[in-house]
């Protein structure tokens, strides 16, 4: 018997041939494959997850921190006074417009013409005035420190300076360079401009337009922006004035490559060098992004802010917890201890299993419908979204709580039983309370759930432009995922990082209500 | 009356009447509470019931018919320019009246609008007093009415258990009323949509724009042509695309997924990767939209541009990738589920013949799970086709009838939120529409929902 497998008799027996050798191997093989693709499901997963996070993560990080300007302002009896007077009144109808752009304007006093001012004074957020005004109503005396007063800088201008509009390279020159200006422009000369350049025309001459990228020449204490390059020769425009006389000679001089055409960004080769110039005099700070702590909505990127939605989705959630959780508890309660076996019980349990199933919109719908076509109840109003979301989020609480309910042991209902307790005194005190941590852990799934809920309260008008923070459950407000989708729309790129910066906090109030649920489960659940 | 006192009252008073039910209990019983039939808290909730049950009763009926009250209240004071109206101005006066009295009326308002918007001011402040009286004086004898009933013999615990099983009964009855408010509101609207369209153009027209239709004076001329721009195929058809292109991502990667874990999983593996598909179900939808039209849909175009084709910003492929993304999680917990079903003999036979265990799972799990993996897969389409966040922001507004994937199709949840979104007019065909297609989106949902459990009850191999 030992010799069996060697016997010649088997060599080229069916299972143990070079075919069937081949055929074992391509069986390992496609073992192989199938736990490979495997492995790359949960890759794809976990790889999408990873990628989505760090995208919202990478543009909605720098919307946390904004750059600030603190301007010598003028704040005095003669800016903010009534006749000299400085009272009350008179600081809340100041003109704080003037001032901000008259402290802006101060800053750059070689800037003529009308549109070269009003976009200096868009380096300046639009909502400067309106907090200048609301810090000095809190704190009149904070007129006495007005370089402690810090003022948003606009969105591109933070944009800029975060590094987001456009790649710089420097090019340190060497020589002197002679630079004339006169009245028809800027001559320079002395040095060739161009090197480094690829592209020169047939004659060497260069144009640099609008849609090319921008070559910036920095000589002499001014700024110059290069417009045609020829050899040795080029001629410019200024952007910031040289410090000595109308011609200089330079040793020291760098030329700066901006990549993006100006034509293709939102902010000019001007506003540039004007913000650097304010970052040079150490005016501006990058801070923490209070404003998109602390105020509602606004056209103005730099002025909005994700409050009035938070309170918006507190007061709904409010709603939506008071409603659902007492009714889905008692829903629950009624039907796993105390339904009778019958048709209409099974009725009101396909009924919610399927309500559990219905899309979300439709929920919208019958909010429309019945709360605000029939009822005649408030537009936008947390009360209505609360209600929807509630009704909406019930199946979930129902389905958890009857799940809770049955892992109690039979054995403690039948000795309270024993010792004499109602019915309902076996459950109000001792199933209710034993399956509470599994109730509760349901809950906060389902709230979790309403939390990131938007589509059915687009139904019930709670898209509306909601500048003011809601005070109150009939007041019109907004939801914070709506906040994301509205901000989604705007076309602005520093929207686009609020609403990144906004759905990370979403996420993260969707994480600790989610890490409240696991804590929940691990320390009260008990196992019977 | 500000909500404050409303929610102060509504503590103050429930509490009150318990405290006071409780101590004449006790007082009853001459501190003996021993001798109480029931203890003195039931006192308490039997006076609490006694006392709030009718005030909620008035406060129902006041819910319900306080609005009818003052219409009708203002239309009698309103005069023979009022009456001269056909019933539609009428209630158009009275609507834009009390949109004036809430501060949300757009343009001039007439000056009958203008009477009637301070009518409604005074009944509005007449009948809600009424109601309060009532309420009150319903309150105050119900309360005077269980005072005196309660005595040291009263059987106050069965009244109040029965109270409250009365209490659990209609809180389980809101299942229903949802269900029921869901259905009849939608067939309502539904029905007033198809007197002005008919079933087949919607269900069979092939041209879909509600935002052209055409209101108003002579809208009776061009109304064969209103007719025709309620052509649903286009829309049902790009939700068909988007939840086909959805489930073909969510399908294979769900239930790979659901294997790998359920079956070659080391434990560690699932202890790092069920959180993690559980995080990917806990996103909002809302963050996938963003997600797919400002990174996936950009970068699906500039990839094709590299191809040289035409891919529309909003294409179809965006939207349903995204979406199959977000269903994964959903198809492979339920695949899971009914993989790890199929008890391990099954498995271990099939060791035995020596089958390896992609063998196994191909050839004998699956088989056996088959029904319960094709309602996951129901499931996940019915989800598919009900969400409405992505599509909304990544997929199309204009109804193109194609099959191509890259070019922007619309779909049925789209059109509902477009349609209805800043609109609060309920009269016209176009606003509609949109509970049109809600009614056959909840339709099929639900069919899809019932045949998944049918599937399942019927086709799953019973082991034990």
């Amino acid at each position: 018997m030992t010799d069996f497998f060697d016997s010649p008799a088997n060599k080229s027996s069916l299972h143990t041939g070079m075919e069937a050798r081949e055929r074992l191997r391509a069986r390992y093989r496609a073992e192989w494959m199938f736990k490979a693709l495997g492995l790359g499901a949960i890759g794809v997963s976990v790889g999408f997850l990873l990628f989505l996070f760090t995208t919202i993560f990478m543009q909605g990080w720098p919307a946390f921190t904004h750059n600030f300007v603190a301007l010598p302002l003028e704040l005095n009896a003669q800016t903010l006074g009534d006749e000299g007077v400085i009272s009350e009144e008179s600081l809340s109808g100041a003109d704080y417009d003037a001032i901000v752009r008259t402290a802006i304007r101060e800053q750059f006093p070689e800037v003529s013409g009308r549109t070269a001012k009003r976009t200096l004074s868009g380096l300046i957020s639009p909502g400067a005035p309106v907090l200048l005004r609301e810090a000095l109503l809190a704190d009149p005396e904070r007129r006495n420190a007005p370089n402690a007063i810090t003022l948003p800088l606009s969105d591109f201008a933070d944009l800029y300076l975060k590094g987001q509009i456009s790649r710089s390279t420097y090019r340190t020159g060497e020589g002197e360079l002679a630079i004339e200006v006169s009245e028809t422009g800027v001559l320079i000369s002395g040095a060739d401009l161009a090197a480094g350049l690829e592209s020169s025309g047939a004659d060497g001459k260069i144009s640099l337009s609008r849609e090319m990228p921008s070559l910036l020449l920095y000589a002499g204490g001014g700024v110059f922006k290069l417009e045609t390059l020829e050899g040795n020769l080029a001629t410019a425009r200024i952007l910031s004035p040289l410090d000595a006389g109308e011609t200089t000679k330079a040793l020291d001089w760098q030329v700066r490559l901006i990549e993006v055409p100006e034509a293709n960004r939102k902010f000019s080769d001007r506003e540039i060098v004007w913000t650097d110039k304010l970052v040079e005099r150490q005016l501006v700070q990058a801070k923490f992004n209070t404003l998109f702590f602390t105020r509602g909505a606004s056209r103005e990127p730099e002025m909005a802010g994700i409050l009035g939605a938070v309170v918006g989705t507190a007061l709904t959630l409010v709603v939506t917890l008071g409603l659902s959780f007492p009714l889905g508890v008692a829903a629950a309660v009624y039907l796993e201890e105390f339904a009778p076996r019958n048709r209409l019980t099974a009725l009101v349990e396909v009924n919610i299993n399927n309500l559990a199933a219905v899309p979300s919109i439709v929920f919208g719908l019958l909010g429309l419908a019945v709360f605000l076509t029939f009822f005649g109840m408030p537009r936008s109003a947390p009360l209505v979204g609360g209600m929807v979301l509630a009704l909406m989020t019930l199946p979930t609480i129902i389905i958890a709580s009857r799940a809770a309910l049955r892992a109690v042991p039979p054995s403690i209902r039948e000795a309270a039983l024993g010792i004499g307790a109602s019915k309902m005194q076996v459950v109000v005190h001792h199933v209710l309370p034993l399956a509470m941590p599994g109730i509760l852990t349901g809950t906060i799934i389902g709230m979790a759930q309403a939390l990131g809920e938007t589509a059915p309260l687009l139904m019930i008008g709670m898209v509306a432009f909601v500048v003011d923070i809601p005070g109150g459950f009939t007041d019109p407000a907004t939801v914070l995922p709506v906040q994301i989708f509205m901000w989604a729309d705007f076309p602005e790129p520093a929207f686009q990082q609020r609403t990144s910066a906004a759905i990370m906090v979403l996420l993260a109030f969707l994480v600790v209500m989610n890490a409240l649920a696991v804590v929940l489960r691990k320390q009260f659940e008990r196992r019977w | 009356m500000s909500i404050w006192f409303v929610f102060t009252a509504l503590l103050l008073v429930p509490g009150g009447l318990y405290f006071a039910g409780r101590g004449r209990a006790v007082a009853l019983a001459q501190g003996e509470v021993a001798s109480l039939h029931s203890k003195q808290e039931y006192h308490g909730a039997y006076l609490l019931i006694w006392g709030s049950a009718p005030a909620l009763g008035v406060a129902i009926l006041w819910l319900l018919f306080a609005g009818i009250f003052t219409d009708y209240l203002v239309a009698g004071q309103l005069g023979s320019e009022f009456s001269t109206l056909n019933a539609e101005q009428r209630a158009t006066v009275l609507q834009t009246a009390q949109a004036l009295l809430y501060g949300s009326a757009f343009g001039e308002a007439t000056p009958l609008v203008q009477t009637a918007s301070e009518r409604y001011r005074d009944s509005y402040s007449l009948v809600n007093s009424a109601f309060a009286g009532l309420g009150t004086v319903a309150l105050v004898l119900g309360a005077l009415s269980g005072w005196r009933q309660i005595s040291p013999r009263l059987r106050a615990r069965q009244f109040v258990e029965t109270a409250a099983l009365w209490l659990l009964m209609a809180a389980s009855g809101v299942a229903i009323l949802t269900t029921f408010g869901i259905v009849f509101s939608l067939v309502f609207e539904t029905w007033q949509f198809f007197k002005f369209v008919s079933l087949s153009d919607f269900l069979f027209g092939t041209q879909w724009s509600p935002q052209s239709a055409f209101e108003g004076a002579g809208a009776a001329a061009t109304d064969a042509r209103n007719a025709q721009i309620f052509g649903a195929v286009p829309v049902f058809a790009g939700t068909l695309l988007i939840s086909a292109i959805a489930i073909l991502v969510a399908a294979p990667v769900g239930l790979m997924a659901a294997i790998y874990l359920s079956d070659y999983a080391p434990k560690k593996a699932r202890v790092v990767a069920k959180p993690v598909m559980e995080l990917l179900a806990g996103i909002p939808t809302v963050v996938y939209g963003f997600f797919a039209a400002l990174t996936v849909a950009p970068f699906f175009r500039r990839s094709g541009e590299a191809f040289g084709l035409t891919v529309s910003s909003e294409s179809a492929l965006a939207a349903g990738i995204i979406l199959g993304v977000m269903i994964i999680p959903f198809v492979s917990s339920l695949s899971d589920d009914v993989i790890s079903a199929v008890p391990e003999s099954l498995r271990d036979g099939s060791a035995a013949l020596g089958a390896t265990r992609s063998e196994t799972i191909r050839k004998v799990v699956l088989p056996a799970a088959l029904p319960g993996i094709v309602s996951a897969l129901m499931l996940a389409i019915s989800r598919a086709i009900g969400e409405t966040m992505i599509v909304v922001m990544a997929a199309g507004l204009a109804a193109n009838l194609t099959i191509n994937p890259l070019e922007a199709v619309t779909t049925v949840t789209v059109q509902i939120v477009t349609l209805l979104t800043g609109d609060s007019a309920f009269d016209s065909a176009k606003t509609l529409s949109a509970f049109a297609l809600a009614l056959v989106l909840f339709l099929v949902t639900l069919s899809l929902n019932i045949i998944a459990l049918r599937v399942v009850k019927k086709y799953q191999e019973q082991y034990d």
